[in-house]
């Protein structure tokens, strides 16, 4: 019963850590789906992060940042938009100027505000999201094995988790079960044809980048407003880059999508908890090999060694009328 | 209905657009300091002053510019084979790791034996750590970006694990190796005068400020005046012609990486051999990545590059003192600067083309 609370606990806790994820990841899937890559999930994250817990502060109102963090994550995509779509920039070059931008400019901007070396002071009460004790936790905790489950690992979360987690069936739905997710997959396929049958190739690249925008916007407010009450530069910590990993290692596909960041959320999980342990068998697993066992997954997958991964056959390249 | 396409002069193509570009960051990073309530101008001249007033202070201006040298030089060899290297960073860790351990074994012996090697070191190991995404880019086909990233993030694991678990010496709390012994410490420059017998200010500058501008060369020779900078650059134009040519895009993909890791690596040279005498954690401190804004600026010519690294050397020094000066603007700054840079001279790059194409046609007689 004690290991299993104990799982129970590394469970909670990989749960959590895979919501920024699992955010990035569809976010990500949106945009290559439609044909722009998008490598700047990390910036937007931190942007958002930063966006509503200074907003979170001034207003004293979590939900008020939530909705700041998911603004300035749109503003940040329709610059990845412009640049890419509009432009016809780079879009390795586009995403790597966000990350760099936002990175230094939140931790400039938060040391100017603050002056606690880019960190704001923490979230309490109302301008934090709390977590929410879903019904009935109190008569099924008695229910040997599911009861704890549903309270610890289901139950007592904010309210972005369930809104990354309803994300999963809801962008399975858009993208293969409606008229715009076919046009999006289309178009990150083969631009011509959707030009060719009379249907703008920038207005859906464009969308597909705005939802890409909204979903960065969930997952950065959740890591400043509920996970750590606080920003702190440079916060997400590559979490928009384990995000593309599991993009890859899912092979674009949203269920699969789920898995992958549960996956790495789990890992990372472990990896705290694992920390001078002595595996029987194993022996001391160093903590770095497990952090970086997300990227040497994919790099393995990636590389056809194990299945293959194969993008979307338009991503990363702009799309030219007259050509 | 898009845009026609347009083309410029050469003159306005090369130094006209470039320049704009880098002036329209400047201006957008001037509306930055202005948001934080500082005066844009006096920044600008405080940081001038701080990276150029003294001698001191250019010796740091010339410090950081090596580094940026070396990963400029790194992200432009790959962009001329049509590749995206971001994995400098990476590159720069294993050169550390590579430069460390040349130095920690042969340290002991005269510096004339122990330099060369552990600089050999750095470069072998970054050359290998970027040939691994080349290779798995020219025969698996996996995408050459989303490698490099994540050879950083593993590159990042190692350094630690290496540091914590193997180089750091009993008893000692931080993760460093010991200090080398001098044979693998490269001279500074102040030293170096003072030999000689004239006074230099004291300052991280060293030997491997000479070794960046030669590489600079190198590279320009290699790029511009070599059978296999021939072939690079047809690889980056067109894979298929270059084939057609007899020239093997997948030998060409690899080699180009491994050289540009080979430069990115040889950043570490600067930091490990030539200041830190030792190796330690987050000793790239986003190096690598300033490669790709250094590139981007000297538009992939050496020469270009070498001014552009001197650029962001006095951003680099200059920022720092800036922040001692007006405590609000914190170094972060420079990183702001960095990214619009690359946002303005990489992902806009044609933004303004029609409008220039537009005035200069207008000025002409018809």
């Amino acid at each position: 019963m004690e290991s299993y609370l104990l799982a129970l606990g590394i469970l909670d806790s990989g749960v959590r850590l895979a919501v920024p994820l699992l955010c990035a990841c569809l976010a990500g899937l949106y945009s290559e789906k439609a044909g722009v890559v998008d490598i700047g999930l990390e910036g937007k994250l931190l942007g958002a992060a930063f966006a509503s817990a200074t907003t979170a502060l001034a207003t004293g109102s979590a939900l008020i940042g939530l909705l700041a963090g998911i603004a300035a994550s749109l503003v940040l995509a329709l610059v990845h938009g412009f640049a890419c779509i509009t432009q016809r920039g780079n879009q390795i070059v586009t995403g790597v100027a966000i990350n760099v931008l936002v990175g230094g400019l939140t931790a400039l901007l938060g040391h100017a505000w603050y002056n606690q070396g880019g960190r704001t002071p923490s979230l309490e009460g109302a301008a934090r999201l709390n977590e929410i004790q879903l019904p009935f936790v109190d008569s099924v905790a008695s229910v040997p094995v599911l009861g704890p489950f549903y309270a610890e690992v289901v139950s007592g979360h904010a309210l972005p988790v369930y809104l990354a987690f309803l994300a999963v069936p809801v962008t399975w739905f858009l993208l293969y079960r409606t008229r715009w997710g076919l046009r999006i997959r289309a178009v990150g396929e083969n631009p011509a044809a959707v030009d060719t049958a009379g249907i703008s190739v920038t207005r859906l690249r464009f969308s597909a980048v705005l939802a890409c925008g909204l979903l960065c916007g969930i997952g950065g407010a959740y890591m400043s407003v509920a996970q750590a009450a606080s920003f702190l530069p440079h916060m997400t910590a590559g979490k928009g880059f384990i995000a593309l990993a599991a993009l890859i290692f899912a092979k674009w596909r949203p269920v699969a999508a789920l898995w992958a960041c549960l996956l790495f959320g789990l890992l990372d999980a472990a990896a705290i908890r694992l920390q001078g342990v002595v595996l029987p068998g194993i022996g001391e697993v160093p903590v770095q090999a497990i952090q970086a066992l997300p990227y040497v997954l994919t790099v393995i997958l990636l590389a056809g060694f194990v299945g293959r991964a194969i993008p979307p056959k338009a991503s990363g390249v702009p799309y030219v009328k007259e050509r | 209905m898009s845009a026609k396409p347009v083309s410029l002069p050469r003159w306005a193509d090369v130094i006209l657009l470039p320049a704009l570009n880098v002036g329209l960051a400047f201006l957008a990073s001037g509306l930055v300091v202005l948001a934080i309530g500082e005066s844009p101008l006096e920044a600008t001249a405080l940081l001038l002053r701080g990276a150029l007033g003294h001698a001191e202070g250019i010796g740091f201006t010339l410090y950081y510019t090596t580094n940026f040298i070396f990963t400029g030089l790194a992200v432009a060899v790959a962009f001329h084979a049509g590749l995206f290297n971001i994995g400098g960073e990476g590159q720069a860790m294993l050169g550390g790791i590579g430069a460390a351990i040349a130095a920690l074994l042969l340290g002991s012996l005269p510096a004339i034996i122990a330099l060369p090697a552990a600089i050999l070191a750095a470069a072998l190991f970054g050359a290998g750590w970027a040939a691994i995404p080349g290779w798995l880019q020219a025969k698996r086909g996996s995408h050459v970006v989303i490698t490099t990233i994540m050879f950083n993030f593993i590159a990042s694991a190692l350094l630690v694990y290496l540091l914590v678990d193997v180089f750091r010496p009993t008893g000692m709390m931080e993760p460093s190796s010991r200090v080398f012994a001098d044979g693998g410490k490269l001279p500074f420059l102040h030293e170096i005068a003072a030999s000689l017998g004239f006074k230099l200010a004291k300052s991280p500058l060293n030997l491997s400020f000479v070794l960046a501008l030669a590489s600079a060369v190198a590279v320009w020779l290699l790029i511009y005046r070599s059978r296999l900078g021939y072939a690079i650059r047809t690889v980056g134009a067109n894979p298929t012609a270059a084939r057609y040519a007899g020239i093997s895009p997948e030998r060409i993909t690899i080699l180009a990486m491994a050289i540009s890791g080979a430069l990115a690596g040889m950043m570490a040279v600067n930091e490990i051999l030539g200041v830190q005498h030792r190796l330690l954690l987050a000793f790239t401190a986003g190096y690598g990545f300033v490669g790709i804004a250094v590139a981007l600026m000297g538009r992939g010519n050496p020469v270009g590059i070498v001014f552009a690294a001197l650029l962001f050397g006095v951003l680099y020094q200059g920022g720092t003192e800036l922040a001692f000066d007006k405590p609000s603007i914190s170094r972060d700054m420079i990183v702001v600067i960095q990214g619009l840079v690359i946002l303005f001279a990489g992902a806009l790059e044609f933004m303004l083309k029609p409008w220039i194409a537009k005035l200069l046609t207008r000025k002409e007689p018809a």
